[in-house]
């Protein structure tokens, strides 16, 4: 689906994030980016056990980052012992795109719900606070990080970077380390499905509805949770999760 | 903006203790509530860790062990733990593991305690104290019937009306007429020692069969007809209990008793506009019948009445008193029917009553215990021909009106239950003076016995004969001890299984073999180590209350769980009958509803702890 393969990108050097957060913090203009950068980023070798991480959802108009925009925003602080509720934050954001009706029937979010609703900027304090310091949590990593990055582009000309967890492509490293071989494309073997719902299957994870932000940002916390203990270890070193 | 995870509301809506929180406060909850996973076979609290949250399982299973290792509960969703830990010194004394891939839900032991404090039916729930949650169980039942909390009194609508020994007939008729009430007190004269106290009673009927039909002077003293020996109730008993006296004597009129004074009569009607379709006339129907066919068309009108029973809330005491009397009474009518029909007994008899009937604990689906005691004069070869054929007429008439045949065979149709006076003392003084498990093993039913025709103070001699001897035999309580702990009950349940001790799961579980048996097994044990004269259960554990021999509040516990589970039992075969199906003892759990299960498990746990309390007790030797 929208998988690109983990083998090209493991060859790629890995990013210093560190580092990253020191340049940017120095080199942007705005204050809720700088305070975020100002927080940092924990060193690659952190075990995950101490790792504060942030698992986030959107829910958009489509899946282009340059032409499709946010509605929806769902986030829940964890860390490799429990998820915190207490810490769960939901918005419904107004996209400067149009909503199209095909995805309204996927999140629920309506044309009035979006009139009422604030741009990102009103709420992107609260957002960046939220994150800070906090490594990101993602199912699939060509949506939260590309559509905020794009976001703040558009609206403040500088973009924004930081490292994520993606329990897509920890499924992925499983279900698709091996290609089909010729005999069971020929068989019609189609291969695991690594969707959030059907991954969290895999670890006996109750059923939650899905494409509701808060919800799919809480599904997506409890899937790494349960992917870490059958195939990491709480001593895992950050780096070997993180992209 | 801050909004709580619908997925954790929605969840905790479903399940008690939660079920029952406003909105609000669940809200509340919800928002603070953390979340985490367990693989299946790791460890989730140790022992005497600290526990900082009630764990609630949202999915996947556990298993929770006592400190000594033992399998104490397994849990699946909605199931929850670490409610000892907080509510005592905050550290794990039940170790939990995950037996499945287990996602938990943690509410903080702030919010926990603060649910704990301000909501009654939540501490309720998460109450330390099995015991106390079954107590609340039982009791909350016990007040939801009006005969069960409304006293006897609330029935009287009258002064008692009376009239002295000395007066005539013909007096007391007009007396009765003018008042116009089918019965009459008659008080013993001024002069007399007991001056004001009740001497009599005469009815409608007395003046009928006594006096007219026998041709009687209307000049003739009341004195001469009334009845004596008075069964009465106190003004402080409640409506059953005067029910209950009615029906086990088959009475119409009850003198409710203050200090010895009569402060009313309360009659058959009086209970019937409480209760309409009432057990009592099932009971005097059961007594109008001429055959044993005609006998036979009254099952439906007992099982009705136990159906009503049970929708009406009464306690399994009402219920299992009600059943035996009626029980008794098909008994005395077929024994009527049988002498009717075979001719007078050659010699004297008493015909027994053994087990459930005897302990008024009878419900719907039992079998026919029962035995024939002759007189000491009986000679097979003269008399037993006639016995054989009268035991024989009520066993197939019992059997003819839902009393099924005891497959154990103990019934006086086998001559080995239909012996001579002396034999019988033989019978007991062998079980008694030289016991073996094995020999006991079908003969505890013996141990509950009751005459219900014909000499029955041979009965009450053989009762006596047992008392006295059985508490002064320790081998004997010990073999009878042993015996009462070959039937256990289960752990409790699991998802849609019944769980055993060792955690073993099986389909259904049979709740008279696994619960009210063993229980009357080991009330009647104490109650023999005591000398009680009871026979009810309940009664039982009175008499042992008193004697002081249980750990405290072991007793109440006791009573608690008998009730319980005797509920359960008679409430699922009421619905049986009620869905046109044949009642039985088997319940699967999935028809349990989560609050029978919790309450369940409470009881099975009192009656397992009291098991080992009486092996403790009575062991051979000491």
């Amino acid at each position: 689906m929208f998988y690109l393969g983990s083998r090209k990108s493991s060859e790629s050097v890995p990013v210093d994030w560190q580092a990253v957060y020191r340049k940017r913090m120095l080199d942007t203009q705005d204050e809720r980016l700088k305070a975020f950068y100002a927080a940092g980023v924990v060193s690659p070798d952190t075990p995950l056990k101490a790792v504060p991480m942030v698992a986030l959802d959107f829910e958009t108009t489509g899946f282009d980052p340059q032409r499709d925009g946010i509605v929806s925003i769902g986030l829940v602080p964890f860390d490799l012992q429990r998820i915190h509720c207490k810490g769960a934050r939901h918005w419904i954001v107004r996209p400067r795109t149009v909503l199209p009706q095909e995805s309204v029937v996927v999140h629920g979010i309506t044309h009035s719900d979006i009139q009422s609703a604030p741009d990102l900027m009103r709420i992107l304090e609260y957002l960046l606070k939220a994150l800070a310091g906090r490594v990101v949590v993602v199912h699939f990593r060509s949506i939260e990080r590309p559509f905020l990055n794009a976001a703040l582009e558009k609206r403040l000309h500088e973009g924004i970077l930081f490292p994520v967890i993606d329990t897509m492509e920890l499924e992925a490293r499983v279900h698709r380390a091996k290609p089909l071989s010729f005999w069971q494309r020929l068989k019609g073997v189609e291969p695991p499905s690594i969707r959030l719902v059907d991954s969290r299957q895999r670890y006996h994870l109750p059923y939650y509805r899905q494409h509701h932000a808060l919800t799919d940002a809480m599904a997506t916390a409890e899937l790494l949770m349960a992917q870490i203990s059958y195939r990491f270890s709480p001593d895992t070193p950050v780096s070997e999760l993180w992209k | 903006m801050q909004v709580e995870p619908l997925e954790v509301l929605e969840f905790l809506q479903r399940y008690p203790p939660f079920d029952s929180l406003p909105e609000e406060a669940l809200t509340r909850v919800v928002s603070e509530v953390e979340i985490g996973y367990f693989k299946a076979n790791t460890q989730i609290l140790a022992l005497g860790q600290a526990v900082d949250a009630l764990h609630v399982i949202r999915s996947g299973a556990v298993e929770v062990f006592r400190r000594n290792g033992e399998l104490y509960n397994r849990l699946s969703e909605g199931g929850f733990f670490g409610e000892f830990g907080l509510l005592r010194d905050g550290k794990i004394r039940f170790p939990v593991k995950a037996i499945e891939d287990t996602l938990i839900y943690f509410i903080p032991a702030a919010v926990f305690h603060q649910l704990f404090d301000e909501y009654e039916s939540f501490a309720d729930a998460v109450e330390i104290e099995d015991r106390t949650r079954l107590r609340q169980a039982v009791s909350s039942r016990e007040d939801a019937n009006e005969l069960m909390t409304s006293p006897v009194t609330a029935l009287i609508t009258r002064d008692p009306v009376s009239i002295l020994t000395t007066a005539s007939v013909q007096d007391a008729a007009r007396c009765m007429t003018k008042a116009s009430i089918s019965s009459l007190l008659i008080l013993h004269p001024p002069e007399h020692a007991k001056a004001g106290c009740i001497a009599g009673i005469i009815t409608d009927r007395d003046l009928r069969t006594r006096v007219v039909s026998e041709g009687l002077s209307y000049s003739t003293p009341v004195a001469e007809i009334m009845t004596e020996e008075l069964i009465t109730v106190e003004s402080t008993q409640y409506v059953f209990e005067a029910m209950l006296a009615m029906l086990r004597n088959n009475l119409h009129h009850l003198p409710v008793m203050q200090r010895e004074r009569p402060v009313g009569v309360i009659a058959i009607s009086d209970i019937i506009r409480y209760e309409s379709q009432n057990s009592l006339f099932v009971v005097s129907n059961i007594f109008r019948q001429q055959t044993v066919a005609e006998l036979a068309t009254l099952v439906t009108d007992v099982q009705a009445c136990f159906v009503r029973m049970v929708n009406e809330d009464a306690n399994s005491r009402m219920v299992g008193s009600a059943m035996a009397v009626i029980g008794r009474s098909f008994k005395q009518r077929l024994l009527e029917l049988g002498e009717a029909e075979l001719g007078p007994p050659p010699i004297p008899y008493c015909f027994l009553a053994l087990g459930s009937m005897a302990r008024d604990e009878m419900l719907i689906v039992t079998d026919q215990d029962n035995a024939m005691i002759l007189d000491d004069r009986f000679d097979p070869e003269q008399h037993d021909a006639y016995f054989a054929a009268l035991a024989k007429f009520v066993s197939d008439g019992l059997a003819a009106c839902g009393y099924p045949y005891c497959s154990g065979n103990i019934m006086a149709t086998n001559p080995q239950w239909r012996q001579p006076r002396r034999v019988w003392q033989e019978y007991f003084d062998q079980w008694i003076d030289s016991p073996s498990p094995e020999g006991l093993l079908h003969s505890s039913i013996f141990f509950d016995l009751e005459g219900v025709w014909g000499a029955t103070e041979w009965a009450e001699q053989l009762n006596q004969h047992i008392l006295r001897k059985a508490r002064q035999s320790q081998r004997f309580l010990a073999c009878m001890a042993r015996n009462a702990l070959n039937r256990t009950p289960p752990l409790g349940f699991f998802k849609d299984f019944v769980m055993e001790q060792d955690g073993r799961q099986n389909n259904t579980i049979n709740m008279k073999r696994r619960g009210t048996a063993p229980l009357a097994d080991l009330v009647r044990v104490h109650a023999l180590a005591i000398g009680s004269k009871a026979r009810n259960s309940f009664l039982r554990l009175d008499d042992v209350i008193e004697a002081d021999i249980l750990p405290r509040g072991r007793g109440q516990d006791l009573r608690d769980a008998l009730e319980l589970i005797s509920m359960v039992r008679i409430r699922h075969q009421a619905l049986s009958l009620e869905q046109g199906d044949t009642p039985d003892n088997s319940i699967a759990p999935e028809d349990l509803s989560e609050f029978e299960r919790k309450n369940l498990k409470d009881a099975f746990q009192i009656l397992s702890n009291a098991q080992k309390f009486m092996k403790f007790r009575y062991q051979a030797g000491r």
